[in-house]
């Protein structure tokens, strides 16, 4: 019998929600790590009990937390009370931008809000993706935006300073939430390949396993910048690939439904007939590459859905053509948001797809959408839904 | 006892935070870390790091070793946030009879 699991980062903690194949009844655990901020959990596919988890604080920082157990029990890899004699301690929430003259990039500026250069300065780890083939390997993407990767299960993380090294960075800016990379995509068909995408520098790949990155933002406009088509400064929220075709991607830009079919070298909108196409989520069915979800929400100065009503909108076609899903989602006085970590689907048929809200609540449907339950109604905020599909 | 400065080896009382103590799974609101030499901001931090990694990087930035933004020190009522890291500490710290506490900032509502 088939289980489903779904990992919920929250700004309190973390929990995980479980339920058999029918996706009806629901159990939730946690909280764990209770009053830290949890921006990401995500499992392992080499090892689906192999969990990591992104702590964080104001006050006391990084932490990083591991389980292999599926989420029962956790461990800080590399912060182990007392190492074995003659062991040096590691730590697991080291995470150093890499300056040196062999490896690293120089810590150059970035574009602060009011136009003036500013020094990158590590914030947290908006986004954790584990290896698809080795459940010790994992990528980290940060803000200020840079992406980290350990080899040894999260004791220690070194930074790939070729993207930080791109060039442009003086020129990307933060967004909102700050300057953070949140998009991290592993290419299946191609282990050399990543894409990831920066609020607010746009969307980013890398075709030799990180050495080296390339913008990919030809098509992107953007009004909030001074040149609208520029190669960087678009606040790209979030990006989606079904891993049949790793070519194809779908962007939910500030404003603007995106769609590449070239692997990010051209973009064109797809938001067609949206309500708004401004929001933060996007994701693909897990059996239909051109089945695609999203959320409007009102616009950048107004972060709730319009007229107070909770719709996903779901395109068959690939974008341009959508239909709002309300069955079960509340339709009047609803003004919460649906942050850019918040939705994932599980790989069962029919497919599962979930979303998680500000106002704590996760919803699921378990036929593609045309149907939702919340499956937990009062969490805090909720950061990040994650889902595991376990046989 | 010995004297703050003195050599000898020394048992020194840290508060800790909630959430520090819960990372670092203690259960009391202390902890007790062993020293030797003189008895600091820094070497207590050093010694409470080397007995809880996990707590690299919570109090005193990667890098810099500057105290977080966030974070206070303060022991025998004064405020030791703004001292040097090397300055000594008091000797009712380095003797155990008070502890050394880190304090979460109050910062917003």
């Amino acid at each position: 019998m088939s289980k489903v699991r779904v990992l919920v980062g929250t700004r309190k903690g973390a929990f995980v929600l479980t339920s058999d194949g029918k996706r009806e009844k629901w159990e939730i655990a946690g909280p764990h790590f209770a009053g830290w901020e949890i921006f990401h959990v995500k499992g392992s596919k080499a090892d689906p009990n192999r969990i990591y988890a992104s702590q964080s604080s104001g006050w006391f920082g990084q932490i990083i937390q591991r389980s292999n157990d599926g989420g029962k029990t956790w461990e800080t890899p590399g912060g182990e009370s007392m190492p074995k004699p003659g062991e040096m301690p590691k730590a697991s929430n080291k995470f150093v931008y890499d300056t040196t003259p062999g490896t690293g990039a120089p810590l150059t500026t970035h574009q602060w809000y009011d136009g003036t250069q500013h020094p990158w300065e590590f914030k947290r780890v908006w986004r954790l993706e584990p290896s698809l083939a080795d459940p010790d390997a994992v990528y980290a993407g940060v803000e200020d935006a840079a992406v980290f990767k350990t080899t040894d299960g999260g004791r220690s993380w070194s930074e790939m300073p070729g993207l930080r090294g791109h060039g442009s960075g003086p020129k990307w800016q933060p967004g909102a939430g700050g300057m953070c990379l949140h998009t991290l995509i592993l290419d299946p068909a191609n282990p050399g390949r990543i894409y990831i995408a920066i609020s607010a520098a746009g969307a980013f790949r890398t075709d030799d396993g990180g050495a080296s990155w390339k913008p990919i933002n030809q098509g992107l406009r953007s009004q909030y910048i001074p040149d609208q088509t520029a190669e960087v400064g678009h606040c790209v929220h979030h990006i989606a690939m079904h891993p049949s075709r790793p070519n194809t991607l779908y962007m939910q830009k500030h404003w603007d439904v995106m769609r590449t079919d070239d692997a990010g070298d051209s973009w064109r909108e797809v938001s067609g007939n949206l309500p708004t196409d401004f929001g933060f989520v996007i994701d693909v069915h897990a059996h239909e590459p051109e089945t695609i979800y999203v959320v409007p929400i009102k616009s950048d100065s107004e972060h709730m859905p319009l007229e107070g009503k909770l719709r996903v909108y779901r395109s068959r076609t690939g974008g341009d053509e959508w239909e709002p899903l309300t069955k079960g989602l509340p339709q009047k006085d609803c003004y919460v948001n649906v942050l850019r970590e918040a939705m994932a689907v599980d790989s069962l048929d029919p497919c599962g797809v979930y979303f998680g809200t500000t106002g704590g609540q996760v919803y699921a449907s378990n036929d593609a959408g045309d149907n939702w339950i919340a499956i937990a109604e009062h969490l805090p905020t909720v950061l990040s839904v994650e889902v595991q599909t376990l046989q | 006892m010995s004297a703050p400065g003195a050599g000898g080896r020394k048992k020194v009382r840290v508060a800790l935070p909630a959430h520090l103590r819960t990372l670092a799974k203690v259960d009391a609101g202390e902890v007790a870390v062993e020293l030797t030499g003189p008895v600091t901001l820094r070497s207590v931090l050093e010694a409470l790091e080397d007995r809880y990694p996990v707590l690299r990087g919570t109090i005193r930035e990667y890098g810099t070793l500057q105290r977080r933004a966030f974070v206070r020190f303060f022991a025998c009522q004064r405020d030791y946030s703004l001292d040097p890291p090397d300055i000594l500490l008091p000797e009712q710290v380095a003797s155990g009879a008070e502890p050394l506490l880190i304090v979460g900032a109050i910062a917003g509502g």
